[in-house]
């Protein structure tokens, strides 16, 4: 009996000290040494709580542009704006065809535009999937501080 | 035996007890009639009963605001495919058969089948709401109650104009909005 149990409590000792080194790797692996990234200062191994979404507005003004060739952002929701093979819903408002008609801001030339600058007779394949470079305008601070200021021409 | 010729005796002789009980008997028969015919009318408006056959449209719908959004109210398939007023209501059914045929030859039994024909059926639909002036939107979106100072500035210049002169109906400007579109190259106003 006491034989049976000096076994189990070596092995119980041996099994609880290898758990123990086997933690100190992984916190190593996982240790993000203090540096924070945009995930804030979490370990690496730690799913962060997600931030809240924006709240993207129905429509409004659009906010001002803050480089030259910045892509305008969209002052209005696109929820379930198909945009596919088959059909683009914002080309029905945005194309040269009906920007007029529904008061829409016309696209601007250089999506007309292939590579080499060609005109084309129709909108560009490489600018067709309009969300590639605009989004939808929200109220959301910046994730760094930073002090980018706008050129002159735009301030 | 006994007991159904001695009740035919009693409907078939000339008293006062026959009349009423003719009367009482044809009232119920037309009462389980008429509430047979509607439960079959309404068993298939169900959305399980169209999912059986559109399995890929429900996939889709699930992700517009007609079926989630923030009040939680929905539209299932045939609040805007099955009108609500009953002459049309019964004809849009005898339609429906023609599908069970059309079913039955498998015209939309793949998705790569669905997709061929989807352009020809969704004008088809396009065609119908414009007919009744997007009746089946109408009986949830009343033209009537709505707020133009609710709605967003791009709602609201199209429809004080295009939508409240008649020159539009809600099909005409909002098209997918329940579904993915057809190819649209040569829909007007795409
Ligand atoms: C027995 C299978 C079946 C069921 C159940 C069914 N459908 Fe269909 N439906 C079809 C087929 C097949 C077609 C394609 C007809 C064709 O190719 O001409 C179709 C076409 C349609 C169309 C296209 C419009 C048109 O004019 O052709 C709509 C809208 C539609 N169905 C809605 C519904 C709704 C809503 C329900 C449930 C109330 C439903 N279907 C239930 C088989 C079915
Ligand atoms: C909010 C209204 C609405 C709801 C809800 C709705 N539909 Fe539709 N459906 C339409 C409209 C409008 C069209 C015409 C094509 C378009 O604009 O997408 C259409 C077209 C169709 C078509 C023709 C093929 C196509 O894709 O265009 C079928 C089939 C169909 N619907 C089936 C269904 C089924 C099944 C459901 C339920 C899961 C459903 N619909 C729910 C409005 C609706
Ligand atoms: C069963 C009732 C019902 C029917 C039928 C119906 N809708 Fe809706 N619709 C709703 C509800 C509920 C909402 C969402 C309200 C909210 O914002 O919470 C909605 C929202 C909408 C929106 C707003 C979309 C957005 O992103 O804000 C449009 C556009 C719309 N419906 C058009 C239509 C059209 C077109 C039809 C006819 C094909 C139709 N509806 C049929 C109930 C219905
Ligand atoms: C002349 C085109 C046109 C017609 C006709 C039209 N609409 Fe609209 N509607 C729009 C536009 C444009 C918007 C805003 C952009 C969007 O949501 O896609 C809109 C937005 C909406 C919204 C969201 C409103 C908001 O700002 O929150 C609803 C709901 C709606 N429409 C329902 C309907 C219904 C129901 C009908 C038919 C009785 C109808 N519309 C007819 C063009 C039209």
């Amino acid at each position: 009996m006491r034989k049976l149990l000096a076994v189990l409590l070596t092995a119980g000792t041996l099994f609880s000290v290898s758990a123990q080194s086997n933690e100190t790797a992984v916190i190593e692996n996982v240790n993000n040494g203090g540096v924070a990234s945009l995930r804030g200062i979490t370990e690496l191994d730690i799913t962060r709580k997600a931030d809240e979404l924006k709240r993207v507005i129905k429509d409004r003004s659009p906010i001002d542009r803050d480089y030259v060739y910045q892509p305008p952002l969209i002052p209005h929701q696109t929820r379930h704006y198909e945009v596919s093979l088959n059909a683009n819903k914002c080309l029905s408002c945005h194309s040269w065809k009906y920007a007029g008609e529904m008061g829409a801001t016309k696209i601007s030339v250089t999506h007309y535009q292939s590579r080499e600058g060609e005109v084309l007779s129709d909108v560009s394949p490489r600018r067709y999937f309009c969300l590639q470079c605009h989004v939808t305008q929200a109220d959301a601070s910046p994730l760094i501080d930073n002090d980018f200021k706008r050129v002159d021409s735009l301030r | 035996m006994k007991f159904i010729l001695n009740f035919w005796r009693k409907l078939t002789a000339p008293s006062k007890a026959a009349v009423g009980t003719v009367l009482a008997m044809g009232f119920l028969g037309g009462i389980i009639f008429w509430g047979a015919f509607n439960m079959g009318m309404e068993a298939t408006n169900t959305e399980e009963f169209c999912s059986a056959c559109h399995a890929p449209i429900v996939k889709e719908l699930k992700e517009t605001i007609h079926y989630s959004n923030r009040s939680g109210v929905r539209a299932i398939c045939s609040d805007c495919h099955v009108p609500h007023n009953w002459t049309d209501k019964i004809v849009r059914k005898v339609q429906a058969s023609n599908e069970i045929v059309a079913f039955l030859m498998g015209k939309i039994s793949t998705q790569e089948k669905f997709e061929a024909r989807r352009k020809h059926l969704a004008v088809r639909e396009w065609q119908r709401m414009k007919e009744n002036d997007s009746q089946e939107c109408r009986n949830c979106h009343n033209f009537e109650y709505m707020d133009f100072s609710e709605q967003g500035p791009r709602s609201r210049k199209q429809h004080s104009t295009a939508l409240a002169s008649g020159e539009k109906t809600c099909v005409d400007c909002h098209k997918g909005i329940a579904h993915q579109l057809p190819d649209m190259s040569d829909v007007p106003g795409w």
